[in-house]
């Protein structure tokens, strides 16, 4: 069975991994390509990483960083930021980004997602939309301008799906940073509209944001970028405890399986006879 | 000192040449080249065909780089072993009907057919799903039945000989994850982002050629 996807989102902005907080205010996390390796050894299912400068800036994609962190990862690494033209796409399969994600293009140069996806494949193909809510209805955000623009968010992602998007990363402006947890009803009615895999992103605080996104929309994955930067094996953890509800992978050598877990989602301690018989146990590493 | 495999890596242009490169190397195997170059894929003692991408795009770059008669050579009469992945297992067959009809290599026959399914799920198959393995020698020695692998595609490879498919994956249909006929070896997920489970996989299939 197709399992649910535990996405993270990488966000570098002039180099560096930042934790973005409503798409206004930057803290310095680290350097992508430890946080690719460590994402990667702790089982995460797929890596965003998205380059927040890069259009801002003019730059187009920093081809060196993702020629360096694609040798870190070895699960599927979604690349965005600044892409818009084939010529960037292709250079960036080359480096060993899996899938690109489209965003300020695929607003501006509907015809990209076409050519890219007839070149490339509609899989390589993801359309992020930042959607933000407006007198109650969802509206596309533009976050180089900082406003929304007059886009209607579930009439585009059904257009980015007929002109041949192959995933739709869509996150939540309001939630962004906040920790309030993933918003439902943008997912649920992004589900509703398009066929094509959608990736819910914005809002995660921990485990049960997971479980509740995963157990009231249809969403195939979600992403989160903040909290998996900040503690150790932020994601094997995070995944042992989804696990319990949803079918997700869990296939790393440390899977927590027998964890449990606090009302904050922090692992308990494990019972004093427990730690006593692990005390002398041997563990072979594991030998590909 | 064990001398090391000769791996080449078709480079046809559409292919992640990169990261599949750096999963193998990551293995510690160091005579890896990404190359279309005659010379290179005589002298190799494996080939790897990776893709992402459209068939039509795929074989067409494959025809302009003159890669059908050398590959034709080298593997059926040779039997040199290769190893497609993703759109380059779906070459391996004998004709695609995306974007229209268009002949593959005719290696494996069947065809390369659109995943129609009921509305519950969603094409692209994308992500992670549990592989059935029939056949674990030579590919899947270090997996276990039911490893997960990571697939992204919205065509399968529907052999016309089911002795062809060697694992397979249940999306709605049966969907073929991996062919094998002889020295010829496909499989439709992207072992080289499959994690652990994908670099076992390379490890089988370049231990099964030295």
């Amino acid at each position: 069975m197709l399992k649910k996807r535990i996405a993270a989102t990488v966000v570098v902005r002039d180099g560096i991994v930042v934790q973005s907080i409503g798409f206004e205010k930057y803290l310095p996390v680290g350097k992508p390509d430890i946080a690719i390796e460590f994402l990667n050894q702790w089982g995460v299912d797929e890596i965003i990483l998205i380059d927040i400068s890069a259009t801002k800036n003019n730059t187009g994609p920093q081809f060196d960083v993702i020629r360096e962190v694609s040798k870190k990862g070895f699960v599927p690494l979604t690349v965005g930021g600044g892409v818009s033209n084939i010529e960037q796409i292709r250079e960036l399969m080359n480096c060993g980004a899996d899938k690109i994600s489209i965003n300020k293009a695929a607003i501006h140069n509907k015809a990209l997602i076409t050519e890219a996806a007839h070149i490339f494949g509609n899989q390589c193909v993801v359309v992020s939309l930042d959607a933000i809510k407006i007198d109650g209805k969802y509206k596309v955000y533009d976050y180089i301008l900082r406003k929304h623009l007059d886009i209607e968010v579930f009439s585009f992602a059904k257009e980015a799906e007929r002109l041949g998007a192959g995933e739709i990363l869509i996150n939540s402006v309001d939630r962004d940073g906040s920790y309030l947890g993933f918003d439902i009803e943008l997912m649920n009615e992004i589900c509703a509209v398009v066929n094509i895999p959608v990736i819910a992103a914005g809002g995660a605080k921990n485990a049960n944001d997971f479980i509740e996104v995963f157990s009231k929309t249809k969403v195939s994955a979600a992403s989160a970028a903040n909290f998996f930067n900040f503690f150790e094996h932020s994601v094997n953890i995070t995944k042992a405890k989804i696990n319990k509800e949803i079918n997700i992978r869990l296939e790393t050598f440390a899977d927590y399986k027998d964890a449990e877990f606090d009302s904050d989602i922090r692992l308990k301690k494990k019972a004093d006879d427990v730690l006593e018989s692990m005390l002398y146990l041997k563990i072979e590493k594991e030998i590909i | 000192m064990i001398k090391q495999p000769s791996i080449v890596i078709i480079d046809y242009g559409v292919g992640n040449t990169q990261s599949v490169a750096n999963a193998i190397k990551f293995l510690g195997y160091k005579n890896v080249k990404i190359s279309c170059d005659f010379n290179d894929i005589e002298n190799a003692d494996a080939l790897i065909l990776p893709g992402v991408g459209a068939f039509e795009e795929a074989i067409q770059n494959i025809k302009k780089r003159n890669l059908v008669e050398i590959l034709n050579y080298q593997v059926l009469d040779l039997k040199k072993p290769i190893l497609g992945i993703c759109v380059g297992m779906q070459l391996l067959a004998t004709y695609s009907e995306e974007n229209g009809k268009h002949e593959g290599l005719n290696w494996i026959k069947g065809e390369v057919k659109k995943l129609n399914l009921s509305r519950e799920f969603s094409v692209p198959h994308v992500g992670w799903n549990d592989v059935i393995i029939k056949s674990k020698d030579p590919l899947f020695t270090k997996n276990t039945d039911l490893s997960n692998f990571y697939f992204d595609h919205s065509f399968y490879f529907d052999c016309y000989d089911e002795q062809n498919v060697i694992a397979y994956c249940d999306y709605d249909i049966k969907v073929t994850a991996a062919v094998q006929k002889g020295n010829i070896f496909g499989v439709q997920f992207h072992p080289e982002k499959s994690h652990n489970n994908g670099l076992k996989m390379f490890r089988d299939f370049i231990n099964s050629i030295s």
